[in-house]
């Protein structure tokens, strides 16, 4: 068990935070003005830009289109940079499909599908810096982006990770608390139903502590709504501010 | 509050790719003080007024260490007197880094409260942390931290205060002051030019009034640090000392070296008979490389891990077969003497070696070291020189005051640092152990020679044991089986108080028979990874010495919790069979249990019951039945070639006061032993199999190589000059022509032909099953392809490894990395077997000290046999003590050299008309040999044969002597197979 400490015995994590505290969080909406919605965030080291176009006519015509709900399509990538070493396939890679089946179930549990029969919405989320919570980042970012579109959700959709040391539970974890073994529990949540949207988890955990550790990580989830929503409202105000000065 | 650590990071594969951390600062990060009112602590550790006896610093003040007070001068820190510590996270970090036991040495002090150590994360405080600069140097930076850690705190301290008096209205209180302590000059004059207070180590402890003996704690190491920065500036004159070793390799140059090719690595092995010898034994080749010549050794200490370079052929050369020890009782004499013995021989021998010199050290080894001053004229002096009771450690140069009252004493020392001018390596006295030849001091010498972990456990150990009162909850009852309602019983020797497993065994209505092994549940109490985990890990078994047993898990556990007493309800892990009355296995099933044993039984009173007829309860019926199976299943398996090994298992009667040994006996082997053993090996084989199944790659097994037909050769010649034919082809064989092996007249041959053929076979193993091939699984010995450790968690960790690893096979706990990393396994397995190893050759210098102090004052005439024949030598065996000696055919008196021709071809010693073979019964006599303080041993003489001009006159007839006697702790030994 040699090695890096994951949390010290004084209850500090390698980065100096403490089990239940978030990394920064710093998000921007409305960043692209040819996408009807775009948003950026930043999770501690972590960063993702996410795109949404749409809801537009359905592309492939009638085959792909479903004709009592929207067709949710997503894309998840990672840029060729965004970690220490160079990436050779940006997308299409087992990992990114993977990601992208998730944030389409994710968010067709959270949109108001039924509102856009025979319509397509383009959701696509890049991860420009990978630090741990690559997806949780893309959610969050996802969230915003969608938001900045005006397409109605039941509510937000905030994912927030959660990892398991020494029997603690610790939250929205880091690439190094990742890689160094042990469970990694990703839980996107709808923070004010608490119906969990989407829930996996990544290697061995025994039954007696999932409880602690969804508790964990669940808390994480509300805590970044109180973050996403915050910047929601004052993006909001910003926008009629401007509109009313114009 | 946020900042980001870059970095650059060499990959695995070589790439260089940048790492970017992120490093969050906090300002809720509390100084840890009784005195400040600023920070929200709750419970703060540093006392509000600490008190130490200082007259440097004879006011209120903290220490706080630097990383090399932490890590060479732990033995001060760990004294009683040293308390109100603040440890940096960035010093403690960097201990870790460099040196685990020390790590582990200061979580023990932090964990006692008594001791008042207090952390301070100072790498995430805003205000203690800074980035390190362009071109500063690891160390300097770590300095430089240390000292605005120290600072912060002067300056909080202050402030504290402050307003403390402003709040209390009066300035009664004076204040704590912080004292840094360092072992760098440099950095403590740095720290005062910013108005700290600050010292070095050695100026910090000469002040302390309370504890003037301190001082022969510190280490050694600001001196030869001086003493190597004096002689980088100027090589020749070195303060007017020689240099008498070439330089080490630096790590990088090392680092280089090995990578092309141009050093090897390996460790370093020290002749235990000439001091200026050694081997290197390279990791992954067969031929060990020769060191010859203190320069080529190069401050190498045996156990090093060191990097050499071979020698051109024209220089290899031979061990010289001649015993040298270094005689020199002042250094000035040691450093003669190195000259002297490094030129002492130029010519190139016909059976050279490859030879070598060390160029570099890789890592030391050093531990503490047990052993005494050595005598000198000058007790008043303070440099002294200590000899280590272990041969292969050289000579040690300590600073004491305490000389003359050390003298006759067993102390321990550790080695500091060997500069290149000193002929020995420069060390410092640690603590005093007690009087040569006492018991306890020697207990405690052969304890720490055979390195087995002895201390209490401490504190962070027991603050994981379960709270008392203990009892069964409701929610226990529901996640376990209740089989409270069966008849079991134990059965174990006289006197056990860890009992791990207890049996039953009862018929069911379908006319087989249930049986059940039922063995303490220890897992439930040490859970993975926590500090009782780790230090029940450490010492891997419980160490049966003669007297005394040294507990791998607390008390409160191996004699109480754990132990499976009659009448008390425990906990067990259960392994239940069903089997017909031909002990045929019908199914096999594990589960955790709670079980109430109805009595406790020596193997004697189980034995009564089952012989005696008139008692019929279930108790007794399950015995019976046990009986009767075990006796059906042990001949399936001699059937099947497992062999009986015997060993000489013999125990002392000690005086009841005094605790000397006054007599010693064979232990008696009764039916019930064997009854109790064939069950355990059944559970052993059976969840073999079953974690097996579920982990095949990491599961912890343990196997019994087969060994090679050429190694059974001294035992076949042996036996064969007694007419007596071994067949060693298969182990089948082995067993039945040792069953064979009978010779009427001696009922011991067969005995002692089972031991010898024990100490031709090496040990059993444990290992991680992805390791090896299915073949190599099997277990010689038992005859069993598969085999583990199950039904001893109490006293062996191999135990809890398995038993961690059934639960999770059958869903009754979690798993956890660890225990699924095959390499960890692995490396688990290893660590056990080196404790395994040590456990018993302690429990056998056991024997051997308290033989000694038996013979004390004795001279015995005593029966034995020949095992070995040597050169100079018979190898005797005394039955009745079961140990060994040499007794020597030439020896120091010259004129008896010659008397008997040794024949290598049939191994015999012959003078005149009498002839010494193997297993030939003698007479000798045995005394004690003190002459050599250190190294106390028998010696013997020959009494029967009469070898006229050398066997001696047998002694007159001792009236026998009755003295009451009390049992020893008992050594459940053997239980469960090899
Ligand atoms: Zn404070």
């Amino acid at each position: 068990m040699a090695g890096i400490e994951l949390l010290s015995d004084q209850g500090f994590r390698v980065d100096g935070r403490r089990p239940h505290e978030l990394r920064k969080i710093q998000c921007r909406m409305g960043v692209f003005r040819q996408a009807d919605g775009s948003a950026y965030i930043e999770q501690g080291n972590t960063r993702a830009l996410a795109t949404v176009y749409g809801p537009h006519e359905a592309s492939g015509g009638r085959v792909r289109a479903q004709h009592d709900r929207v067709t949710i399509n997503c894309q998840y990538s990672m840029a060729t940079f965004s970690t220490g070493e160079r990436k050779k396939r940006p997308m299409g890679d087992r990992k990114s499909q993977e990601m992208s089946q998730n944030l389409q179930r994710t968010f067709e549990a959270a949109i108001m599908t039924q509102l856009y029969p025979r319509s397509q919405i383009d959701i696509y989320v890049q991860v420009l810096q990978a630090d741990g919570g690559n997806y949780c980042a893309c959610v969050n970012a996802a969230t915003l982006a969608i938001i900045d579109a005006g397409i109605p959700m039941r509510d937000y959709v905030c994912a927030c990770s959660a990892g398991f040391v020494s029997d603690t539970p610790l939250v929205d974890i880091s690439y190094l608390e990742e890689s160094l073994g042990g469970p990694d529990m990703i839980v996107a949540l709808l923070p004010k139903s608490e119906q969990i949207a989407l829930f996996q988890l990544n290697s061995r955990l025994h039954a007696d502590h999932l409880s602690k550790v969804l508790d964990m990580a669940t808390k994480g989830c509300k805590d970044i709504h109180t973050v996403l929503d915050g910047a929601v409202r004052d993006h909001v105000s910003e926008v009629t501010d401007s509109m009313a000065r114009s | 509050m946020l900042t980001s650590k870059s970095f650059v990071k060499k990959t695995k594969r070589g790439s260089v790719i940048k790492v970017v951390r992120e490093h969050y600062l906090r300002d809720d990060i509390w100084c840890g003080s009784e005195v400040c009112d600023i920070c929200l602590q709750e419970a703060p550790v540093l006392e509000r007024h600490p008190q130490i006896d200082s007259d440097l610093c004879d006011f209120p003040h903290y220490v706080l260490p630097d990383t090399n007070v932490l890590l060479h001068q732990i033995d001060i820190l760990e004294d009683n007197i040293i308390k109100n510590v603040i440890l940096l996270q960035t010093v403690q970090q960097e201990a870790k880094h460099r040196s685990l036991p020390v790590h582990k040495r200061m979580r023990d002090i932090i964990a006692n409260t008594d001791k008042k150590f207090y952390v301070f994360t100072n790498e995430h405080h805003k205000e203690t942390y800074s980035e390190r600069k362009p071109g500063e140097s690891p160390n300097d930076y770590s300095d430089r931290l240390i000292r605005q850690a120290a600072k912060w705190y002067k300056d909080h301290l202050e402030r504290a205060r402050k307003q403390g008096s402003k709040v209390t209205d009066g300035d009664d209180e004076s204040g704590v002051s912080v004292v840094l302590l360092t072992n760098d000059m440099a950095n403590r004059d740095k720290a005062r030019e910013d108005g700290m207070l600050a010292y070095t180590v050695h100026e910090y402890v000469k002040s302390l009034i309370a504890k003037p003996e301190l001082i022969d704690r510190l280490a050694q190491i600001t001196s030869a640090e001086n003493e190597r920065k004096k002689r980088d500036s100027d090589i020749s004159s070195d303060g007017g000392r020689k240099v008498l070793f070439p330089e080490h390799m630096s790590a990088t140059q090392l680092q280089s070296a090995v990578k092309n090719g141009t050093v090897k690595q390996g460790t370093f092995h020290a002749s235990s008979e000439n001091f200026r010898e050694g081997h290197v034994s390279i990791h992954g080749e067969e031929q060990m490389i020769f060191i010859k010549g203190l320069a080529n050794q190069n401050r190498a200490v045996n156990g090093d891990i060191v990097a050499i370079v071979i020698l051109p052929k024209h220089q290899w050369t031979c061990p010289s077969s001649v015993v040298a020890v270094d005689k020199a009782d002042k250094e000035e004499e040691g450093e003669k003497d190195f000259e002297e013995g490094e030129n002492s021989d130029s010519s190139r021998p016909a059976n050279s070696q490859p030879t070598g010199k060390v160029v570099g050290i890789v890592k030391r080894n050093w531990r503490p070291y047990c052993g005494v001053l050595q005598p000198s004229n000058n007790m008043e002096g303070t440099r002294h020189l200590f000899m280590a009771a272990e041969k292969k450690i050289p000579k040690i140069r300590i600073e004491t005051r305490q000389a003359a009252s050390l003298q006759g004493q067993r102390i321990i020392v550790s080695i500091d640092s060997w500069p290149r001018n000193s002929r020995y390596p420069m060390g410092h006295f640690v603590r005093l152990l007690g009087e040569i030849g006492d018991r306890d001091t020697e207990n405690e010498v052969l304890l720490l020679e055979h390195d087995v972990p002895h201390l209490p456990f401490s504190e962070s150990v027991l603050s994981f044991l379960p709270k008392m009162p203990w009892g069964i909850t409701e929610e226990d009852v529901k996640v376990r089986e209740d089989l409270r309602h069966l008849d079991i019983c134990s059965v174990d020797p006289p006197g056990c108080t860890d009992i791990d497993d207890a049996l039953h065994c009862r018929e069911l209505d379908n006319g087989n028979l249930e049986v059940g092994v039922h063995i303490a549940d220890v897992t439930h109490f040490i859970r993975p990874g926590n500090a009782l985990d780790d230090e029940a890990f450490n010492r891997g078994t419980t160490v049966y010495l003669v007297d005394k047993r040294i507990d791998m898990v607390p008390e409160l556990l191996s004699s109480n919790l754990c132990s499976l007493r009659g009448n008390e309800e425990r906990f067990a892990f259960t392994c239940i069979w069903e089997v017909t009355h031909k002990a045929e296995i019908v199914s096999t099933r594990f589960t955790k249990s709670i079980i109430c044993s109805r009595a406790a039984f020596t193997y004697e009173e189980a034995q009564l019951r089952i012989d005696d007829k008139s008692m019929n309860d279930n108790v007794t019926l399950g015995l019976r039945g046990l009986n009767r199976l075990a006796k059906i299943l042990k001949q399936k398996r001699l059937d099947n070639g497992a062999l009986v090994l015997a060993s000489p298992e013999i125990r002392f009667s000690m005086d009841s006061e005094t605790h000397d040994p006054i007599e010693v006996q064979q232990k008696e082997m009764r039916e019930t032993n064997s009854m109790v053993e064939e069950f355990m090996l059944l559970a052993n084989i059976s969840v073999a199999k079953k974690i097996h199944e579920e982990f095949p790659q990491c599961a912890t097994l343990r196997r019994h190589p087969t060994p090679s037909p050429s190694s059974y050769e001294p035992v076949i010649k042996a036996a064969l000059a007694k007419g007596v034919e071994l067949e060693v082809d298969s182990g089948h064989a082995l067993a039945q022509s040792l069953d064979k092996a009978v010779i009427p007249d001696e009922p011991f041959f067969n005995n002692l032909l089972r031991m010898m053929t024990t100490r031709c076979m090496t040990q059993a193993l444990y290992f991680s099953s992805g390791t090896l091939p299915f073949e190599d699984f099997f277990h010689y010995g038992l005859a069993a392809p598969i085999y583990t450790h199950f039904t001893s968690p109490i006293r062996r960790y191999s135990d809890i490894l398995v038993h961690r690893a059934l639960a999770v096979a059958i869903h009754a706990d979690q798993s956890y990395p660890s225990l699924l990393d095959k390499q960890n396994v692995q490396t688990m397995c290893n660590h056990m077997n080196i404790r395994h190893r040590m456990a018993q050759y302690a429990g056998r210098a056991s024997v051997a000290l308290h033989t000694q102090i038996f013979l004390k004052d004795k001279i015995l005439d005593e029966e034995g046999f020949i095992i070995f024949v040597r050169k100079n030598a018979v190898q005797v065996f005394i039955p009745k003590y079961g140990f060994e000696g040499t007794l020597f055919l030439r020896g120091p008196d010259k004129d008896k050299d010659g008397l008997f021709k040794y024949n290598e071809e049939e191994c015999t010693q012959s003078a005149g008309n009498v002839t010494l073979r193997g297993f030939d019964k003698v007479r000798v006599q045995i005394s004690a040999e003190t002459s050599n303080i250190q190294h106390q041993k028998l010696r013997m003489k020959l009494v029967e044969p009469k070898v006229s001009g050398f066997s001696v006159d047998p002694q007159p007839a001792e009236p026998t002597r009755e003295v009451e006697s009390q049992p020893p702790p008992t050594k459940k030994q053997r239980r469960g197979g090899p």
